[in-house]
């Protein structure tokens, strides 16, 4: 488990000293390159913010004017049986909806309950152990001017489900 | 979305009227959209240096040479169609880039294998895809093929390797360790992507069509 976790310290520096060098041996213009990435970067940046700003707005006004702990009240003994909380079952509600409104909601409770605690760790492992199935089989399938998407909607959700139990159990394995 | 976000900050809002009184509202409006913005700048730098790491990786073919590995590994994932087929390099491709968390750089590839897959369905009509499919050739709003269902099943249900923007926004919000996720996050997402596999296969009318 430790080599994994440290996947990501060993990945940036090789990523960041390998491809560009790959790219200067095949001789095409690196920095114009990243350039060109990097602005396109931007512009999903753009394209996300206002979700988020609609997002935090929305899951501010819920927090701070007490309805989730009305919520987390009603529901709590059901999902405190799993270990989660309601919030987690929001956040898994939300995701194949909305990746930048999803990505809102997490920042929300990141910030709320701390990423190192446990339910900050099973939000973040929800959130990027899945995707926006919605947005990606709408987009795919319009693409090629599907008449219908025959039973990959159905299979999508019944895979995020799955997706979102083996959330919560790798969590418990793991963090516990 | 709009019906979530309109439930969300009505009830918010009415709730917040009822039990903090009108003038929260404002201060709360205010504090949240200004968290907003301070999480996406601190989120544009690093979104901005992969895309364009991206950008290099995909102009200088390494991108490819990645799908060249993969394409051993996904052709069993879709008999329908020929291991040579040039939609497995997309699918491929495709894959990679999800697989290490560059989704901006996977969903353009991803809708050039749709429509290499499209391409090829037509070319040979009732070989090997669905009945349905058969039925209406003839009609411009075609039924897609398994080989089309497979790949949009197994994107939607995500891969993943490295959670590049949700590690980004644990070390924005100060985690200690912001890639404690990534072990979790892989079984997770192995399992789901395995029971979109299975899924698929259970509920495609056009696996069973001989």
């Amino acid at each position: 488990m430790r080599l994994v976790s440290s996947l990501p310290y060993l990945l940036v520096p090789l990523f960041l000293l390998g491809i560009p060098a790959y790219g200067a041996l095949k001789g095409i213009d690196v920095y114009a390159c990243f350039i060109e990435g990097a602005s396109d970067g931007l512009k999903v940046v753009t394209r996300i913010a206002p979700a988020m700003i609609a997002m935090f707005l929305a899951v501010g006004l819920l927090r701070d004017s007490g309805a989730l702990d009305i919520l987390a009240h009603a529901v709590g003994p059901a999902t405190a049986k799993l270990g989660v909380r309601p919030d987690h079952i929001m956040l898994a509600l939300l995701r194949p909806l909305s990746g930048s409104g999803s990505l809102g909601f997490l920042a929300s409770i990141l910030k709320e309950l701390g990423p190192d605690t446990f339910d900050g760790k099973l939000a973040s492992v929800i959130q990027g152990a899945s995707d926006t199935s919605l947005y990606v089989l709408a987009l795919y399938f319009g693409s090629v001017n599907a008449s219908s998407m025959r039973h990959s909607a159905i299979a999508a959700f019944m895979a995020n489900m799955v997706g979102f139990a083996a959330a919560i159990l790798a969590c418990r394995i793991i963090f516990r | 979305m709009s019906r979530i976000w309109l439930l969300m900050l009505h009830l918010g809002t009415i709730l917040a009227i009822i039990m903090k009184g009108t003038g929260s509202v404002t201060n709360i409006a205010l504090s949240s959209t200004k968290e907003a913005i301070q999480v996406c700048i601190g989120l544009a730098g690093s979104i901005a240096l992969w895309s364009g790491i991206a950008k290099i990786a995909e102009e200088s073919g390494l991108m490819s040479r990645l799908a060249d590995f993969v394409r051993p590994l996904i052709s069993p994932l879709f008999p329908s169609i020929s291991p040579r087929s040039r939609a497995i390099g997309y699918m491929a491709t495709s894959m990679a880039a999800n697989l290490l968390g560059l989704g901006s750089a996977a969903t353009p590839f991803g809708l050039r294998a749709m429509e290499e897959l499209a391409a090829e369905a037509q070319r040979s009509p009732g070989k090997r895809i669905s009945r349905e499919s058969r039925l209406r050739i003839s009609t411009r709003h075609r039924e897609p093929t398994d080989a089309m269902c497979t790949f949009a099943i197994i994107t939607a249900s995500s891969l993943t390797l490295v959670p590049t923007t949700v590690l980004s926004l644990r070390a924005e919000l100060g985690s200690i360790d912001p890639g404690s996720v990534i072990g979790a996050t892989i079984l997770a997402t192995t399992c789901s992507t395995g029971a979109a596999i299975l899924f698929d296969r259970l509920l495609s009318t056009g696996g069973r069509w001989r």
